[in-house]
């Protein structure tokens, strides 16, 4: 076995853990934190199917942001629908057999959605540069991450266009670790480009920005419903004044 | 301090965006709580020796006990969707009033203590270490906001600015400095009943004289009745709607409906305001303090349902904080909402046909609405959605002939603040207050312009003293602004219907 596999075979898991036990602790501490009053923004539904349905809306339309900015609308949802499809298509490396809608999808995930994400990153690092106000508040981590997903997407098409990789080999290794059954990596200068970023992507996120995809579903100007008056919402630290003579 | 002159942007006929001005408006800032202002409401009575780490020991707590703030501070993605929505950004081009910019006053500071990425790599995400000159940053700025959330509505995650000013102000007042405005009055709650400071023998004799006036004007014995024990409704109203023009006018609106309809009526010395800066400042204990002495009167009083009249914040507390604060309403009759809207009550009269209207009366007046921030976005009336929209242009639209809507981008869920909500409304702050009206007088503008509209409407006190004094500096007058209940009051019919 060589270094090389060792190393990677470590990183993967160290990513994954920092990934998944991350969020899992950002996410208790977002749903331990009471919200001791009602301050859902309008315009605000009256029910909690409402409250889904809106929801629903803001991460599969990004409702808001349409209202906000075309250009960043288009930009960032091009680029968020592009990574979800080579998300998914990039479960063929993880399953044996592979999923019918996973092969189904291949062939948007190669001629679009890998497309979409470097154009729709492109355009969202070009309002860095170009809009006045967001230049001001953009900082190095901003640019950073915008740099980590573009040479993410590049690198992936680099090797799916021009320098082809061992695709069957990389899923035996990725078989491998799942299977705690470690096979060789490729040594491929692209392809360990491309999983190094992918690992720093996964450790990074539960203490960066990234944190905006699970605090969408836990902000309570878009998770409360709109009916104070017909049902008392109390806290338990709130409900403690009361208690008190 | 003198306030420095400054000049009143030029009013255009389409909304720019203004490129940023570095400092614009790093000027500007209320006057600092004094020592006996500060001490009677409870908060430390100059800045404390150990505020630093006193300070961040507060945000931490805040953080603890606000699902908001924790959330707002790790969601933000610096993508630039609120850059342009703010009124004070867009009147004076500082780029620390656009939301993101204001938020991140604070986020930086939470990244320096809260986060490991701002631990280990401050310059990376751009932490910073809480310093006096951060500190200063925070008292400008975060009195350069009105709590408005029209921020809010824009964001992809709902990250609404309001919150964390109210944050940024209460970890301020707990180390020792508190604005001078809101601080003084939610003193002068506490001590005589009311914002303005007007005791109990005043406000009789206030009422007493508005009986006078409005026997003059009708012919009838209209009633302003005070502490009356057992009436049906209690009136709770912002203590401008006794002294103030024109929200006088809107009381003297309340008085003709209830009359009309044959509803007993009270307002109480004990409660006699619906204004709850408590808000403002982000102080729970406050806010519920300051709503305590409804629930007293409303108890003391026997009162059957509680009516809350023309104010933004105010019904935004009642509507959607209430229930929480000082609820549950068991003791009131529940076959009405609990609080009811004064606009929902008329607006319910109307539609059941209870009270009537000789429209021709506003004849002389063109129309149009302005929806005050916090009713638009911190609150709602009737059971529908959008009924903070639909009932008061309703409402307008049974009592006079000529309505038009302002500009949609800047109406209804859009609509602008006045410039003066969120504890602004001192003379302090006038300059901030005139340039983040900006975005309001363009709207009204266009309307003036194409439909010959000379009268805004609105059902906020704090809306109204802030367009009054604001719409002179963009060549319009200053009685162009009224409530809602003001129009109702010209036009309805009294007496034999």
């Amino acid at each position: 076995m060589s270094l090389l596999t060792i190393v990677y075979a470590l990183l993967f898991y160290v990513a994954t853990l920092v990934f998944v036990v991350g969020l899992a602790l950002k996410i208790r501490s977002y749903s331990k934190t009471p919200a001791p009053l009602k301050i859902p923004t309008g315009p605000t539904p009256k029910t909690t199917a409402g409250v889904g349905w809106r929801l629903a809306r803001e991460v599969v339309f990004f409702e808001s942001l349409f209202k906000s900015s075309k250009w960043t609308w288009i930009f960032g949802w091009a680029f968020h629908a592009g990574l979800l499809v080579v998300v998914l298509s990039h479960l063929r490396y993880f399953q044996e057999p592979v999923w019918l809608p996973v092969v189904l999808i291949q062939p948007l995930s190669t001629y679009v959605a890998g497309f979409a994400m470097v154009a729709g990153l492109a355009g969202l690092w070009a309002r860095r540069w170009l809009v006045d106000r967001v230049r001001y508040i953009s900082t190095p981590s901003d640019h950073l991450h915008l740099a980590l997903l573009l040479a993410i997407a590049l690198s992936g098409l680099t090797m799916r266009f021009v320098v082809p990789t061992d695709i069957v080999a990389v899923k035996v290794f990725m078989l491998g670790l799942m299977r705690f059954d470690w096979q060789p990596l490729p040594a491929d200068p692209v392809l360990l480009v491309h999983l190094t970023l992918v690992a720093l992507l996964l450790i990074i996120f539960p203490i960066s920005k990234l944190l905006h995809a699970p605090a969408l579903f836990f902000s309570p100007s878009l998770n409360q419903a709109d009916n104070a008056r017909e049902t008392r919402h109390i806290s338990a630290w709130a409900s403690a004044l009361d208690k008190r003579p | 301090m003198a306030i420095a002159a400054f000049d009143t942007p030029k009013l255009k006929g389409y909304p720019v965006i203004p490129l940023i001005q570095v400092g614009a408006t790093s000027h500007l800032k209320p006057f600092v709580a004094s020592a006996p202002i500060q001490k009677a409401v409870g908060f430390p009575e100059d800045l404390v020796e150990d505020w630093q780490p006193k300070a961040i020991a507060k945000m931490g707590d805040l953080l603890g006990k606000y699902r908001s703030l924790q959330v707002y501070m790790d969601a933000c993605v610096h993508c630039g969707a609120c850059s342009d929505k703010c009124h004070y950004f867009l009147g004076t081009a500082d780029p620390k009033n656009m939301p993101v910019a204001r938020q991140d006053l604070m986020r930086k500071i939470y990244r320096r203590y809260f986060t490991w990425a701002g631990k280990i790599f401050p310059w990376l995400v751009g932490a910073v270490d809480l310093t006096r000159e951060v500190l200063d940053e925070w008292y400008t700025y975060f009195n350069q906001c009105s709590e408005c959330r029209r921020c809010s509505v824009f964001c992809p995650y709902g990250i609404d600015t309001a919150e964390v000013t109210m944050a940024a102000r209460e970890i301020m007042g707990s180390i020792g400095m508190g604005q001078k405005y809101s601080n003084e009055i939610i003193g002068k709650v506490h001590r005589i009943g009311n914002n303005l400071g007007i005791p109990g023998p005043a406000l009789e004799n206030t009422l007493e004289g508005l009986e006078e006036d409005t026997k003059e004007e009708t012919g009838l014995d209209i009633k302003f009745p005070l502490d009356v024990k057992g009436a049906t409704v209690l009136l709770i109203t912002p203590s401008a709607d006794f002294f103030s023009e024109p929200h006088v006018e809107s009381l003297i609106g309340y008085a003709k409906v209830f009359h009309a309809a044959g509803i007993s009526w009270t307002l109480s010395s004990h409660a006699s305001e619906a204004g709850n800066f408590g808000l403002f400042i982000g102080n729970y204990e406050q806010m519920r303090n300051i709503s305590m002495r409804v629930k007293e009167a409303a108890l003391e009083l026997g009162v059957r349902r509680i009516v809350v009249g023309e104010c933004g914040h105010a019904w935004r507390v009642a509507y959607s904080y209430w229930n929480t604060l000082i609820g549950p309403f068991d003791y009131l009759d529940q076959r009405y909402p609990v609080p009811q809207h004064i606009c929902e009550m008329t607006d319910d009269l109307i539609q059941r046909g209870a009270i009537s209207f000789d429209k021709e009366a506003n004849d002389n007046r063109i129309i149009t609405f302005h929806d005050s921030c916090n009713v638009a976005r911190g609150a709602s009336m009737g059971n529908m959605v959008g009924g903070q929209f639909i009932i008061p242009r309703r409402i307008i639209t049974s009592v006079a002939n000529h309505f038009h809507d302002m500009s949609p981008q800047t109406v209804r869920t859009n609509t602008f603040c006045c410039g003066g909500g969120g504890g602004l409304l001192t003379d302090d702050l006038m300059e901030v207050r005139v340039k983040g009206a900006l975005p309001r007088m363009e709207a009204l503008k266009n309307v003036v312009d194409d439909h010959g509209v000379n009268f805004m409407a609105a059902i906020c006190a704090i809306c109204k003293a802030q367009f009054t004094k604001v719409l002179p500096y963009y060549g319009f007058d200053m009685s162009m602004i009224g409530g809602v209940h003001q129009l109702v009051s010209k036009a309805i019919r009294l007496g034999d219907k």
